[in-house]
């Protein structure tokens, strides 16, 4: 199966479409929910409950978008390069390996695309879950959740840099700088 | 019943699967068979391959069917070598 989606994904050059999607969507969802505990946490006196439901909301909301525009425009450029084929081969594609790259690779695009803001999220809110259901952290939830964050997009500053062939640890602190500018704008602004 | 020995293919065949991936994939269909493919020319979107295949008994369909399969397209068959059956024993 994993072979199998590997040689469409080659087949149809998308490995770098899907990685760039990764990143792109998931420091998206990273620095939406970090913006959100930061105003939170200005604010002061926002419940635990209150920020998991309004977080949640954001997630969901972040891997639905993810989903639908990313399945809609990979289809669509799908189906039009399989069309400059067929016109290039003079031959019926649909029942080849590129028909069925055309099919199963938005599918997979969107999938990506949609998981990887959702999967972030889920993962910087885990303190404030934690703190929910009674699991002691060293640190109140919110300034945990802004910590897990951090540690977010760091990550995918590394995935960005490892993958590119770039200075990865760089990459990182790149990714994290724009984080704390972030914040520092938010916590500037008093929101 | 008559062994195909050796075909020559004329295929128009995008870039993507490269022409070693597309050789491998033709190679799969036979026992012991070799394959052989020149690049002849290559434009924007495809290439056009000569495509070598000799072994004991090739299995054109099957090879027409993975051309197909990778998004090629045979344009025309360019040489073939047949071997006909052994002598049954009414002609001995």
């Amino acid at each position: 199966m994993i072979q199998r989606l590997r040689f469409l994904l080659n087949l149809s050059r998308a490995h770098g479409i899907a990685r760039r999607y990764f990143f792109t969507n998931g420091y998206d969802g990273a620095l939406t929910i970090l913006g959100l505990i930061v105003a939170f946490y200005t604010t002061g006196d926002v419940p635990t409950h209150t920020a998991i439901s309004a977080c949640l909301g954001a997630a969901i909301a972040l891997c639905i978008s993810g989903l639908t525009s990313a399945y809609i425009s990979e289809s669509e450029e799908r189906k039009k390069e399989l069309a400059e084929l067929e016109r290039a081969l003079v031959t019926d594609l649909g029942d080849s390996e590129f028909g069925k790259a055309s099919q199963w690779v938005p599918v997979w695009i969107s999938l990506v695309n949609g998981l990887a803001p959702f999967l972030v999220s889920l993962f910087i809110i885990a303190p404030l879950w934690m703190d929910q259901i009674g699991i002691a952290l060293p640190f109140p939830p919110l300034e945990s959740a802004i910590g897990f964050a951090l540690l977010a997009i760091f990550f995918l500053g590394l995935f960005l840099g490892k993958t590119s062939g770039s200075f990865w640890l760089w990459s990182g602190l790149r990714a994290l700088l724009i984080a704390v500018v972030t914040c520092l704008i938010i916590f500037a602004l008093k929101l | 019943m008559a062994k195909v020995k050796r075909i020559v293919l004329d295929v128009l065949k995008p870039h993507q699967p490269s022409v070693l991936e597309f050789a491998k994939a033709i190679a799969d269909q036979g026992t012991r068979c070799n394959v052989k493919i020149t690049v002849e020319e290559v434009d924007e979107k495809t290439e056009s391959v000569t495509l070598v295949m000799e072994g004991e008994n090739v299995p054109f369909d099957a090879v027409v069917d993975t051309i197909n399969n990778l998004g090629g397209s045979l344009h025309s068959i360019d040489g073939v070598e047949v071997e006909g059956p052994d002598a049954s024993p009414d002609q001995k």
